[in-house]
């Protein structure tokens, strides 16, 4: 089948297989191989991208669905300067590894949408649905809060 | 992980669905969300021919105030449960259940009506609909019918939804003087229930006038549980009555066993779990 999204703000048409997931999609059609497949089956969150704002498990979603809509990967956080949340791991040595980052950011990027000044509660029930095998989480919530005060400015 | 092939059709409105439905039989099945028919087809427990994306039907996302009932459209999301200002005021425990299924992604994606439809005896929807005795309206392409919860749910991954047919909509009843709630031993990394339990008490003064106590995860089938809802009814909430309940929940059931919790464990935190929902109204 034919589909027509929009990634990072940029209009992609492509033709796919029907079965095609959209974290397949991204990472084998599009190379936006910042997205990760960590489990494949729904459980690490290492493959969250944002689907019309909101954050999904793309490998759980088919990329037919999102014909018509919008996508952000973690590809699409920086604007030539790194994102606040993408800063704020950094400086808060929120990684190790790297493989859950992307997944948790854009995580992140949907709780801070909706609620600008979240507790440490707030944010570590909102990356409920993120693992991180290496830093114990507790960098990883530095990071958000970090992010939000400078959004907050 | 790959399914095997499929054809993908979207949908635009329930008559478009029904009609693809008739047309391809037992062939096609229905997409909401995806987040309990896409991990099944990954590791090939289904195949299907067809799969009719519902996903984009605008008519199944709604949540209407119809004065003495909700209405909540199937496609509506467990996330835009949580965020119905309309529902955390008239029917909180809903709310409450919502924000309670699995993470911000999968209430992002997943739908009342793919969860009751799907009907996995560890989901929390099917405890909330039996506990406020909510009416599921179905369609077929030519009629229209209402199916009591109570009538609704029969067996694991069994629901009366027949071929041909889809949910469009769940009516909730709404009452002034009612006390609900919903609370769940969760499984710790999906956040299934092993344990959950929906109370919702019709109050008259102090008095519990009637009780409707529902589990999920405890049967293979959601069940209401008459013996705890006989020990509230009549009562006050107070601590000798919640313990009474408490004890007399799930003693009648047939109870599910796996690796998660065996069947003693579970009765025993059915009771805990129900004591608990009831502290949290008295
Ligand atoms: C990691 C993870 C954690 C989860 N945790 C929980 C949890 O804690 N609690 C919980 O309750 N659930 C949980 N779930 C399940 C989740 O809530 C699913 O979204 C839900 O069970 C199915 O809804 P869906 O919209 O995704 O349906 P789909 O997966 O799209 O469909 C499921 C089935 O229902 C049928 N169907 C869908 N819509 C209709 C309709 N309108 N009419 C008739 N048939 C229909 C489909 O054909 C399919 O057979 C979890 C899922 C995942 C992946
Ligand atoms: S790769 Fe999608 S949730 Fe793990
Ligand atoms: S940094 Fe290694 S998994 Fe999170």
């Amino acid at each position: 089948m034919n589909i027509t999204t929009k990634v990072n703000g940029k209009e992609i048409a492509r033709e796919i297989d029907d079965r095609t997931m959209l974290s397949t999609f991204l990472r084998e059609e599009l190379s936006l191989t910042g997205t990760h497949i960590g489990c494949d089956t729904s459980g690490c969150g290492a493959c969250t991208v944002l689907l019309n704002g909101k954050a999904v498990k793309s490998c759980t979603v088919l990329a037919a669905r999102v014909d018509g809509e919008e996508v952000t990967t973690i590809e699409g956080m920086s604007n030539g300067s790194l994102h606040p949340l993408q800063e704020g791991f950094k400086e808060e040595h929120g990684l190790q590894c790297g493989f859950c980052t992307p997944g948790m950011i854009m995580t992140a990027a949907d709780l801070l949408s909706r609620n600008s000044n979240p507790s440490e509660q707030e944010i570590r029930e909102s990356l409920e649905g993120n693992f991180c095998r290496c830093t114990g989480y507790h960098n990883i919530v530095k990071a958000v809060q970090y992010a939000a005060d400078k959004m907050n400015g | 992980m790959i399914p095997s092939s499929f054809t993908y059709k979207k949908a635009s409105s329930v008559s478009d669905a029904l009609a693809m439905l008739k047309e391809h039989g037992d062939e096609a099945t229905l997409l909401a969300g995806g987040h309990s028919l896409i991990p099944a087809l990954k590791l090939r427990l289904n195949d299907y021919g067809y799969l009719i994306d519902i996903s984009k039907i605008s008519e199944l996302k709604s949540i209407d105030d119809k004065g003495d009932h909700i209405e909540i459209g199937a496609g509506v999301t467990h996330g835009e449960i949580v965020d119905s200002a309309l529902l955390q005021s008239k029917v909180p425990f809903f709310s409450e259940a919502a924000d309670l299924i699995g993470d911000v992604q999968v209430r992002n994606m997943g739908t009342i009506g793919g969860s009751i439809a799907h009907a996995d005896p560890a989901a929390d929807w099917p405890a909330l609909l039996l506990a406020a005795d909510a009416t599921i309206n179905i369609h077929n392409g030519s009629s229209s019918r209402s199916v009591a919860a109570a009538d609704f749910f029969q067996g694991l991954f069994h629901t009366a939804v027949e071929e041909g047919e889809m949910i469009t909509s769940i009516s909730v009843p709404v009452s002034a003087n009612a006390k609900t709630k919903y609370i769940k031993f969760m499984q710790p990394a999906s956040r299934f229930a092993i344990v959950g339990c929906a109370v919702n008490l019709e109050m008259s003064g102090g008095t519990i006038s009637s009780a409707k106590v529902a589990y999920a995860g405890v049967s293979a089938t959601p069940f209401r549980d008459s013996a705890v809802e006989a020990t509230l009814a009549g009562k006050s909430l107070d601590d000798a009555t919640i313990e009474a309940a408490g004890n007399a929940a799930a003693d009648s059931a047939s109870i599910m066993s796996d690796h998660f919790a065996s069947e003693s464990y579970r009765k025993q935190m059915a009771k805990v779990y129900t004591k608990r929902a009831l502290k949290a109204l008295a």
